[in-house]
């Protein structure tokens, strides 16, 4: 079938290249398959002819609106200017990574909107006894200056994080633990079926999985840029999932990926639309609990909110959320940056509510906080009783 | 050569079964067997077969996946072997073992005259071998390639993950007591995940994928009719409807087809040929399994129960 349309490969090319563009693997692999599947597929099917290309080029469900927005782009009817080569006119917006459609806007030579940044100066020594250092780790996040939280940034990540360790399911040698029947069996063979050693063998241990929710809102709008850059710091060098929410929930993990920190936020920042809008805590996690629960709290994995507990929503709607995602998690950390402020009690009714179903309070509002942090995510070992 | 499987000579039963030769082929064996799927999984199937690559099938829980591959096995005439994926699942389990009991034993019985060498030789033969699904798979005298089911991936770790990445790639085992043992036949290897984490790219690369999602409401009845056949026609409507309105609601667990057919027998085990509020309430333990699910529905049962007899 493939021999009658001998412009069918380039096209083909063409439209693995647009696949790629918009974030999905589209190598040469792929479109070896895609030509071998299309030999046996009859071409004037549409549907088969999408569906064969869907199941070779997809494979998550994501990518599914993505795939199904350049094929019709691509393979729209009688449409001249999807030749090899070009980029397709866009008749229906093409959901594509923050970092793509930059990209894509570059090759176009679109203008885009440049961040204006102040010059990051020297951190000034200071004449007190402390150094410029413990100063800064003890400063509240909220008075720096955009010089302190790129100072902040390099403290962040050269501090110890180390997520606690759980027990896996997976074995290893070692001295103590359950009897190793393969390797013991296999040794005595030698001594003509005498079990002369006993090899033993016990559950290797992993670090567990970390969780970030963090609040976005407009109270919390201080913060942000100082916890985006702790969680691409944490997310370097840990098993991190991380979402963000004012009015509505947003995963940033993939976005959070990129090395570059300041292309990291930026995808944050495009990727998520209500930044500083409202809050409504309860419903961020509900959310979090029907969406995401099952599929990031595999594995005991810890789950650490930030936010500072100003919520619009319903506290009893809050509470029963928390219930029901502490849980699902191995331990729920609560974190608000309010806490560090002096004479500060947890009375908004969202905190008040949110309180007894954590596991941990704890602050964050500058670099020490954050160590602490560090510190009880090392140490967690054992459950907090219930 | 291993000893094939005990069950061989009912496979030959299944010698005049051939491969699909089309998509409708395949669309229309599936409904043969009570599988009701869309063009696209036919599509997929197809494909799988064709290019003689693995198929990964996700969806959420309870929507068809592994019942998919069953069929699949049906309709090829092939034996279904499957792999139930777990935590810490390893070789072991999954491809060989030794079976060092009787190996010992037969040590102590050979005396004292036998060398070592030949000794070795016979325990690690094939008669100790303790042989895995995946081993099975590979290596087989069945007359037509067997179906390999991998069931919920995302369940294993890591680790095995990358063993299946080498595995899936030259369909091929090495024991070193032995050598390396290649698939005579490539089995048709069907994947799948209820997508409780993210199975890693490399491994989907090597894969065709489908997502199988809720069906809409038409073909939910007909997935009823073909698979509860007792319940009636118009309550496997109602059920049918009545779950696509559930889903509808803000719920920790959704139902999923099979939860539709598992309530959709209930009520048919009471002798019911339409819901109404009362039995809906005493029977909804079957479509949902959450106490706080359960409470959030309940209050509003009539209303649901109305309109899926609108439906």
């Amino acid at each position: 079938m493939l021999e009658q349309r001998p412009d069918l490969l380039p096209r083909l090319g063409a439209f693995a290249r647009l696949l790629h563009d918009a974030g999905l693997e589209a190598g040469p692999r792929r479109l070896t398959d895609a030509t071998r599947a299309l030999g046996f597929i009859d071409l004037k099917q549409r549907d088969d002819f999408r569906n064969a290309l869907r199941s070779v080029f997809v494979s998550r469900k994501e990518d599914i609106p993505t795939f199904e927005a350049a094929f019709d782009i691509f393979w729209a009817p009688a449409d001249p200017r999807a030749s090899a080569g070009t980029i397709p006119g866009r008749s229906r917006p093409l959901p594509m990574a923050p970092e793509r459609a930059k990209a894509w806007a570059n090759a176009l030579g679109l203008n885009m909107s440049q961040m204006n940044r102040e010059n990051p100066t020297e951190f000034p020594a200071s004449s007190s006894g402390y150094s410029a250092e413990e100063l800064l780790r003890h400063k509240d996040f909220e008075e720096m200056t955009w010089a302190e939280t790129e100072q902040v940034r390099k403290l962040l990540e050269q501090a110890p994080w180390r997520v606690a360790e759980r027990r896996t399911r997976r074995l290893r040698p070692s001295r103590d633990g359950r009897i190793d029947l393969r390797r013991s069996a296999r040794h005595a063979i030698r001594s003509s079926g005498e079990l002369m050693t006993l090899f033993r063998r016990k559950p290797r241990v992993r670090r567990r999985p970390l969780v970030l929710i963090c609040d976005v809102s407009g109270s919390m709008e201080r913060y942000s840029r100082l916890l985006m850059i702790f969680a691409h710091a944490v997310a370097r060098r840990e098993d991190l999932e991380a979402f963000v929410f004012s009015t509505r929930l947003t995963r940033i993990t993939r976005l959070l990926r990129q090395r570059d920190l300041d292309k990291a936020l930026d995808s944050v920042s495009k990727g998520v639309h209500d930044f500083s809008g409202g809050t409504r805590i309860g419903d961020a996690i509900g959310d979090f609990n029907r969406r995401w629960a099952r599929r990031v709290l595999g594995h005991g994995a810890v789950v650490i909110i930030i936010s500072d507990g100003w919520d619009r929503g319903d506290p009893a709607h809050l509470t029963s959320e928390l219930i029901h995602l502490r849980r699902s998690a191995h331990r729920l950390i609560w974190l608000n940056p309010l806490l560090g402020s002096e004479g500060y009690e947890p009375l908004t009714r969202g905190m008040a509510a949110a309180l007894p179903h954590c596991d941990d309070f704890l602050a964050a509002h500058n670099v020490q906080a954050l160590d602490d942090l560090g510190r009880l995510l090392a140490g967690l070992d054992t459950r907090t009783s219930r | 050569m291993w000893p094939g499987p005990a069950d061989r000579a009912t496979l030959v039963l299944f010698l005049t079964v051939t491969a699909p030769a089309t998509i409708e082929d395949v669309e229309r064996r599936l409904r043969e067997r009570r599988y009701i799927g869309d063009r696209a999984l036919a599509t997929s199937i197809f494909l799988a077969l064709r290019l003689q690559k693995p198929l990964f099938i996700e969806g959420e829980a309870g929507v068809g996946k592994t019942e998919a591959a069953k069929v699949m096995a049906e309709v090829l005439g092939a034996r279904l072997i499957r792999l139930q994926c777990y935590e810490g699942i390893d070789l072991a389990h999954a491809v060989y073992e030794w079976n060092y009991p009787r190996q010992l034993l037969h040590i102590r019985l050979m005396g004292e005259g036998e060398d070592r060498k030949t000794a070795e030789r016979e325990i690690f033969s094939s008669d100790f071998l303790l042989r895995r699904p995946l081993l099975d798979a590979i290596d087989n005298d069945d007359p037509t390639p067997p179906v390999l089911l991998i069931d919920e991936i995302d369940r294993s770790d890591e680790e095995f993950e990358a063993f299946l990445l080498e595995l899936l790639s030259d369909f091929q085992v090495s024991i070193p007591e032995i050598g390396t043992i290649k698939a005579r036949q490539v089995p048709l290897v069907v994947i799948t995940s209820n997508r409780t984490r993210e199975v890693h790219d490399a491994l989907k690369r090597r894969c065709l994928y489908h997502w199988i999602d809720y069906p809409d409401l038409d073909k939910e009845v007909e997935i009823v009719r073909a698979r509860a056949p007792e319940a009636a026609d118009g309550l496997a409507r109602e059920v049918a409807a009545l779950v696509q309105g559930l889903r509808g609601m803000d719920l920790y667990k959704v139902p999923g087809v099979a939860e539709t057919l598992d309530w959709a027998r209930s009520l048919a085990t009471l002798g019911a040929t339409r819901i109404d509020a009362g039995l809906v309430s005493a029977t909804m333990g079957a479509a949902l399994k959450y106490q706080e699910d359960l409470e959030r529905v309940r209050e509003q049962v009539p209303a649901l129960v109305e309109k899926a007899q609108r439906a």
